[in-house]
C-alpha cells in the first residue's frame, strides 16, 4: 500500500513524454490515469523508478469524427467514451463497455489508452477494441505507426509497443448497424469480469474474449464455427477451445470454459449472430 | 414539548463527519512523531534464526530498528498480550508478546520493528531487513490443526487449546435422540472473515515532555479497556494513562482488542520519550487485525412425528488462530447459547473443542459467535422442515418459545433465561411484508415455465443475546471484567446539559440517541446536550461498547441518571417553592405545584440555583451532577425474522439478491432511524458472509486475498433496497425497555440468505451450499447434485 520511492515528471506533450522515455529507459513508467499503474505500485510489483505523467495532456483527450472511423485520444477517460453520443451512434458496443469498467470514480479515471497499453487480459476494452478491429496509433522517436487490435497484444501485460514508445490515438470503424453484445460476468459491479465476451455482427461476426488467457484475445474457434456456418448454440459450445483459461480465487479453468459457453451463446444471441 | 423517544432524529454526529472535520487517529500530529514499519513474518510457522537489520539501519530518516529478541531485553513489557476470557481453568495459552523473539506463528507475525521520521521511510526501512527463517510445520487450517499431525505450537504438543462443554441434561439429550422420528443433521463451516471497517487500526502514542506520563491517541471501540490493559501488561502506572478514541470508522469488534502495535507503540514511546505511530494498511490488516468465524459446526436436531423439537445436539471445533487475543476462546462460548434458537428444546447438549492453527488470531467480529449460532439452528430447521415434510415457516411455528405466544422471563434448555418474546406476530408480520405465499407462487411459475433462474425464499428466525450482564454471571463464565456502564448528567449553570458516557461510540451514534434520551426524561431540547465519550480522562468510568451493549446498558444509566437528576431537582423546587414533594409535577421540563399552576421553576432555573447553592435544603450537595453505574439483572434478547428473495442463474451459478425483508423487535426504540441503520449494515454484513466473503489461505498459511482486489465486500450496487419492520417487545431487563440493535442484522440475514439460495436449488438435489455461496460453488453444486 505503500510504494517505493520514485521520481515524477509531467510530461508537457506527447513529444516530452516519449523523450522522456527514451532518456530513463526500463526505469521509467508512463502514467495516465494511474488506476492500473497505481495499485502495482502500491503493492510494489511494480517500482519504476522515474514516472512520466501524461494524465494532463488535453490535446489527447478527444473523440472526433474520422470519416469512416471514430478517432479517440489515447487519454480519453472512460466516462467520456461511454456517454458520447458519436460511439453511441457508430460504435455503441464501446460507449457500452466503458460504462462497465469498475465504478464511476475509476471511469473518471482511467483512460482507453491506458487500458489497452496495460493489456490486460481481464480488463473489458480491449475485448471491445478486439471485435471492432480497431487500429492503435502509436507514437516513437522515429515517428508514427499503425496496429491491428489484433497484434497488439502480445503476451501478459504485454503490448506491440516498444519501451520508447506511446499510444496516442485508437481508430475505431464505424459499425452504426452492426448487432452487438458484450456480457460481463462477476460477482460485484464494480469488478473486474471473471469472464467477459464482445461481439459485433456486421456481415460476419467478431468475437473477443476477457480473462480467458493470457491476454486479450479473439474466440478464433467460435469464428471459424461460425464462419463455416455453423449455429450460434454449435458455435458457442467452441468458446474454450484451443485456450488455457487462467485460475483464481473466483473460477478454476473448467468453471471459466463453461461461462465462456454460456457467455458466448447469450452475446451470439443478443448480437442476432448465427 | 414533543416526545424525542422514539423519534427519527437526525444524526448529531454526521455534519462533522461529512464535512471531514472529524478527526481520526491518522488526522492527529505530534512534532517530532515516529513511525513504526513493521516487519512481518511472511512465514506462518517458523524459528528465527537471525535478523539482519544493517541495511535497514542505514535507511534515510531511519531512528532505530528494534528486533523481537533485542525487545524481549529492554523490559518493555511485564506481561504477555492480555486473553480475559480463559474459558475453562486448564486451557491452553502460550504467552503471546508483541513482537516474536524466537519463533514466528502466523503469517504478519512482528518480528522486528522500523521506527522512522515517515512513514514511508518506515516502509522502506522495514524491506531492507533480511530474516533467516527454519521454517517449521505448519497448521494451515482448522483441519489440519484437528487432525494434529502437525503442531501449531510446538511446546504444547498439542493444537487443542481447550474443550468447553454445556451440557446439563446429557442423559435427556441421549434419551430424546434414542426415541426420536426425525433426525438431522447439518455439518457446516463457518469461514474466517477479515473486518473492513472503513478507518483501519492506527495508534499514536505521546509521552509527555517531562516524561511519566502519555496519552494514546487509538482506532479503538474500548479506549476504557486499553487503559487497563496497557498499565497490566506494561507496568506503566494506571494513573499516568490517558486514552482517546477520536472519531472512530467503525470497529464490528475488529477494534475491541489489546493489539502487538498499540503495545509497542505504547512502550516504544514511554522509552524513547518520543511520540511513536502505525496506522495499518489495507493489506496488512488482513494479517494484523483479528478475523471473524473459523468454525466447524455439527448440528443434529432429534424430533416427533409432527417435527416438534426433542433435543438438540451441537459440536464445534473452533480456529483460535495463533494466539488468544483478548476474548478469542469465549467467542464461540458467548455463542453455545443460542443454539437452541427461539425454540422450545426440551434437551440440549454443546461441546465445543478450541483449536490453534498457524493463522492470524480469531476473535470478535460483528454478533461474535451469535451469528455462527443462529445460522447453524436456521439452517437445521429447514433441513428438518424437509424431513418432516412442512413448509419452513410451519416447522417454525411448530417449535417457537411458548408456542408463539408472549412470554416473560422464560428459562430456557441453553439455561439461560429470556427476558421477553413474542415470535408468532414477529413471523406473521415478515411473511406478511415480504408477500411470502406470492413469493411461492411465482417459484412454482418459474419452475412449471421451465425458467433457468430460479426464485429462492429463504426465513431465518434468530433469537440473539445483547447486554452482557450482570457481572456475576459473567463471572459464571470465567469472563474477566463485568458488565456494568457508567453514565453521567450534569446540568450546566446556564440550564445546559453534558453527558458523560462511559460506553463508546465508533459509528453508532451515541451522542444523538443520549441526547434524546436525556431531551425525553429532563423535558429539554436535544440541542441543548452534548455527549462527552471517549477519552478516559473525560469518561473515567467505562466499559466501552462491543455485543450491542451501549443502549441496553450505557443509555439505561444515563436514563437512570437523568431519574437521579430530577429527584434532586425535585426536592430543591419543593425548597424553593415551599411545597410538599408529592404536591409537585415534573412536566415539558419544568416543575409546578398541583392546583397552583403560577407556582412553578424550569430545571434550567433549578441548575442555576443548585449551582450557586445559596437556597438549597438543609445539608444538600450543590449542583446537579449524577452519575449511575448501572448492572442489568439479565441480558436482553432481541429477535425478528429475516426474509431473504434471491434468483440463481442455474446457467452460471450466479446468485441475485432480488429482496430482503427484515422484521426485527429489539423493544422500545430511541431512534428508529438508527436502529434501521444497525439493521441495514449489519444485513449486509451477514449477506457479505453468505455471499462474497472468505479469507482463503493457501496449504502454507498464506493469505490468498488480502486486498479488495480480491476479497469481496459487498457495495450498494449488490444488494436491494432492504425493507425493515419492527414488532415491539419490551425487555424486562431493563427500565427503558430496550434491547440491542448492534449485530441482529447479521445474526439473521446469513441463514437467510443461504437457506434461500438450497430454497432455490432443491430441484436439483442441493441440499446444503458452503459459505460464501461463490457462482462457482454453486454451479459445482447443481452438476454434482444433479449427477447424484
Ligand atoms: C477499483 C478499480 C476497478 C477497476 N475495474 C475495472 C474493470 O472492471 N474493468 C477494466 O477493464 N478495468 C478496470 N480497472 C482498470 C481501469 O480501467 C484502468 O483505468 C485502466 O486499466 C488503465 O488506465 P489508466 O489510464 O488508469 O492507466 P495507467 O494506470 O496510468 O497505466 C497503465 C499502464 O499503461 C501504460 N500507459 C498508459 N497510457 C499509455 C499510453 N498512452 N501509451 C503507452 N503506455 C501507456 C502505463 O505506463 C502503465 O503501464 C479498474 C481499476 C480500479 C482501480
Amino acid at each position: 500500500m505503500i510504494p517505493a520511492a520514485f521520481d515524477y515528471v509531467e510530461a508537457v506533450s506527447a513529444e516530452a513524454a516519449i523523450a522522456a522515455l527514451g532518456q530513463h529507459g526500463d526505469e521509467a513508467k508512463l502514467m495516465a490515469g494511474g488506476h492500473s499503474l497505481l495499485p502495482l505500485m502500491k503493492f510494489r510489483l511494480a517500482t519504476p523508478s522515474v514516472v512520466i505523467d501524461i494524465g494532463r495532456l488535453s490535446d489527447l483527450s478527444y473523440i472526433n469524427d474520422g470519416g469512416d472511423h471514430v478517432a479517440i485520444g489515447a487519454l480519453t477517460r472512460h466516462a467520456a467514451v461511454e456517454t458520447s453520443d458519436l460511439l453511441k451512434s457508430q460504435a455503441p458496443i464501446l460507449a457500452h463497455v466503458a460504462g462497465e469498467v469498475g465504478d464511476p470514480a475509476v471511469r473518471h479515471r482511467g483512460t482507453l489508452g491506458g487500458s489497452l497499453a496495460h493489456g490486460d487480459p481481464a480488463s473489458d476494452l480491449p475485448a471491445a477494441i478486439l471485435a471492432l478491429n480497431a487500429t492503435m496509433v502509436v507514437k516513437g522517436p522515429s515517428g508514427q505507426r499503425e496496429i491491428a487490435a489484433t497484434d497488439f497484444f502480445t503476451g501478459f501485460l504485454q503490448t506491440a509497443l516498444a519501451a520508447d514508445e506511446m499510444l496516442t490515438e485508437i481508430r475505431v470503424p464505424k459499425v452504426p448497424d452492426a448487432g452487438w453484445s458484450y456480457q460481463k460476468f462477476n460477482r460485484r459491479a464494480q469488478d473486474w469480469a471473471i469472464v467477459g465476451v464482445a461481439a459485433v455482427s456486421n456481415g460476419s461476426t467478431n468475437v473477443a474474449l476477457v480473462n480467458m488467457g493470457q491476454t486479450p484475445l479473439r474466440a478464433a474457434a467460435v469464428e471459424a464455427a461460425l464462419g463455416g456456418g455453423a449455429s450460434a448454440a454449435d458455435a458457442a459450445a467452441a468458446a474454450a477451445e484451443g485456450l488455457t483459461p487462467p485460475e483464481d480465487l473466483n473460477a478454476d479453468a473448467t468453471y471459466r470454459a463453461h461461462l465462456a459457453k454460456v457467455l458466448v451463446g447469450r452475446a451470439l444471441s443478443e448480437a442476432g449472430a448465427g | 414539548m414533543t416526545a424525542v423517544m422514539g423519534t427519527p432524529m437526525k444524526r448529531k454526529e454526521d455534519p462533522k463527519l461529512l464535512t471531514g472535520e472529524g478527526k481520526f487517529v491518522d488526522d492527529i500530529q505530534v512534532p517530532g512523531q515516529l513511525w513504526m514499519g513493521m516487519v512481518r513474518s511472511t512465514m506462518a510457522h517458523a524459528n528465527i534464526k537471525g535478523i539482519d537489520t544493517s541495511a535497514a539501519a542505514q535507511m534515510p530518516g531511519v531512528h532505530s530498528v528494534y528486533t523481537g529478541s533485542e525487545l524481549a531485553d529492554m523490559d518493555l513489557w511485564i506481561a504477555p498480550l492480555p486473553c480475559v476470557w480463559p474459558v475453562t481453568p486448564d486451557m491452553l495459552n502460550p504467552p503471546h508478546y508483541p513482537v516474536a523473539a524466537e519463533t514466528a506463528h502466523h503469517v504478519g507475525d512482528i518480528v522486528a520493528v522500523v521506527l522512522a521520521d515517515s512513514r514511508y521511510e518506515a516502509a522502506d526501512a522495514a524491506e531492507q531487513v533480511v530474516v533467516d527463517y527454519e521454517v517449521l510445520p505448519v497448521v494451515a487450517s482448522l483441519a489440519d490443526a484437528v487432525a494434529g499431525e502437525k503442531l501449531a505450537h510446538q511446546d504444547l504438543g498439542t493444537n487443542q487449546a481447550y474443550h468447553w462443554a454445556l451440557e446439563p441434561a446429557p442423559e435427556a439429550v441421549e434419551a430424546a435422540f434414542a426415541s426420536a422420528v426425525h433426525t438431522v443433521k447439518g455439518e457446516f463451516v463457518q469461514q474466517r472473515l477479515i473486518p473492513a471497517a472503513m478507518e483501519p487500526r492506527g495508534v499514536l502514542a505521546v509521552p509527555s515532555p517531562h516524561g511519566g506520563e502519555l496519552t494514546i491517541y487509538s482506532s479503538t471501540q474500548v479506549p476504557h479497556i486499553l487503559k487497563v490493559m496497557f498499565a497490566a501488561t506494561t507496568g506503566i502506572p494506571e494513573q499516568k494513562i490517558r486514552v482517546i478514541a477520536p472519531a472512530v470508522g467503525g470497529g464490528f469488534g475488529a477494534k475491541l482488542n489489546v493489539n502487538p502495535d498499540e503495545l509497542l507503540a505504547v512502550t516504544l514511546a514511554n522509552r524513547l520519550g518520543r511520540a511513536v505511530r502505525w496506522t495499518e494498511t489495507r493489506s496488512e490488516a488482513a494479517f494484523s487485525t483479528h478475523q471473524g468465524r473459523g468454525q466447524h459446526q455439527t448440528i443434529e436436531i432429534a424430533a416427533d412425528a409432527e417435527g416438534k423439537i426433542q433435543a438438540v445436539r451441537v459440536h464445534l471445533n473452533a480456529d483460535m488462530g495463533a494466539y488468544m487475543m483478548l476474548i478469542t476462546p469465549g467467542v464461540p462460548v458467548l455463542g453455545s447459547f443460542l443454539y437452541t434458537g427461539v425454540y422450545n428444546v426440551p434437551a440440549f447438549g454443546f461441546t465445543c473443542d478450541g483449536y490453534f492453527t498457524n493463522l492470524t488470531p480469531t476473535d470478535a467480529y460483528r454478533g461474535a459467535g451469535r451469528p455462527e449460532a443462529s445460522y447453524a439452528i436456521e439452517r437445521a430447521m429447514d433441513m428438518l422442515a424437509a424431513e418432516v415434510g412442512v413448509g419452513p415457516e410451519e416447522i417454525r411455528r411448530r417449535n417457537y418459545l411458548a408456542g408463539g405466544e408472549a412470554f416473560e422471563d422464560l428459562e430456557t434448555a441453553s439455561t439461560l433465561v429470556f427476558d421477553s418474546g413474542h415470535y408468532g406476530p414477529n413471523l406473521d408480520a415478515a411473511l406478511e411484508m415480504a408477500g411470502y405465499s406470492d413469493l411461492l407462487a411465482q417459484q412454482q411459475a418459474r419452475r412449471d415455465a421451465g425458467d433457468k433462474k430460479e426464485l429462492g425464499i429463504g426465513l431465518c428466525t434468530y433469537v440473539e443475546i445483547c447486554g452482557l450482564a450482570p457481572s456475576r454471571a459473567l463471572a459464571g463464565l470465567n469472563y474477566g471484567a463485568g458488565g456494568w456502564e457508567a453514565g453521567t448528567v450534569r446540568l450546566l449553570p446556564t440550564g445546559k446539559v453534558e453527558v458523560v458516557s462511559g460506553s463508546t461510540p465508533h459509528g453508532q451514534g451515541h451522542e444523538t440517541s443520549w441526547s434524546q434520551i436525556v431531551a425525553d426524561k429532563l423535558g429539554i431540547d436535544p440541542n441543548d446536550v452534548t455527549v462527552l465519550h471517549s477519552d478516559t480522562a473525560i469518561s473515567p468510568l467505562g466499559l466501552d461498547t462491543y455485543g450491542s451493549r451501549s443502549l441496553s446498558v450505557g443509555g439505561v444509566a444515563i436514563a437512570m441518571a437523568c431519574d437521579k437528576v430530577i429527584d434532586k431537582a425535585k426536592q430543591i423546587a419543593a425548597h424553593q417553592l415551599e411545597a410538599n414533594l408529592d404536591d409537585l409535577t415534573f412536566e415539558g421540563g419544568s416543575f409546578s405545584v398541583k392546583g397552583s399552576p403560577d407556582k412553578a421553576l424550569a430545571i434550567q432555573e433549578i441548575a442555576f440555583g443548585a449551582f450557586t447553592a445559596h437556597n438549597l435544603p438543609d445539608g444538600m450537595e450543590p449542583n446537579l451532577n449524577e452519575q449511575v453505574i448501572f448492572d442489568p439483572p439479565n441480558f436482553a434478547f432481541p429477535f425478528g425474522t429475516h426474509v431473504a428473495v434471491v434468483e440463481v442463474d442455474t446457467d452460471t451459478g450466479g446468485t441475485t439478491l432480488l429482496d430482503y425483508i427484515a422484521v426485527d423487535d429489539c423493544g422500545n426504540q430511541v431512534n428508529p432511524m438508527i436502529v434501521e441503520g444497525q439493521i441495514h449494515g449489519g444485513i449486509v454484513q451477514g449477506v457479505a458472509q453468505a455471499l462474497y466473503e472468505v479469507a482463503e489461505y493457501d496449504a502454507d498459511g498464506n493469505c490468498k486475498n488480502p486486498s479488495f482486489l480480491d476479497y469481496l465486500v459487498p457495495s450498494p450496487t449488490e444488494l436491494p433496497n432492504i425493507k425493515t419492520g419492527f414488532t415491539t417487545t419490551p425487555s424486562t431487563s431493563n427500565p427503558l425497555g430496550v434491547k440491542g440493535a448492534g449485530e441482529a442484522g447479521t445474526i439473521g440475514s446469513a441463514a437467510a440468505v443461504i437457506n434461500a439460495v438450497c430454497n432455490a436449488l432443491k430441484p436439483y438435489g442441493v441440499n446444503d451450499i458452503e459459505m460464501p455461496a461463490t457462482p462457482m460453488r454453486v454451479w459445482q453444486a447443481i452438476n454434482e447434485g444433479s449427477q447424484g
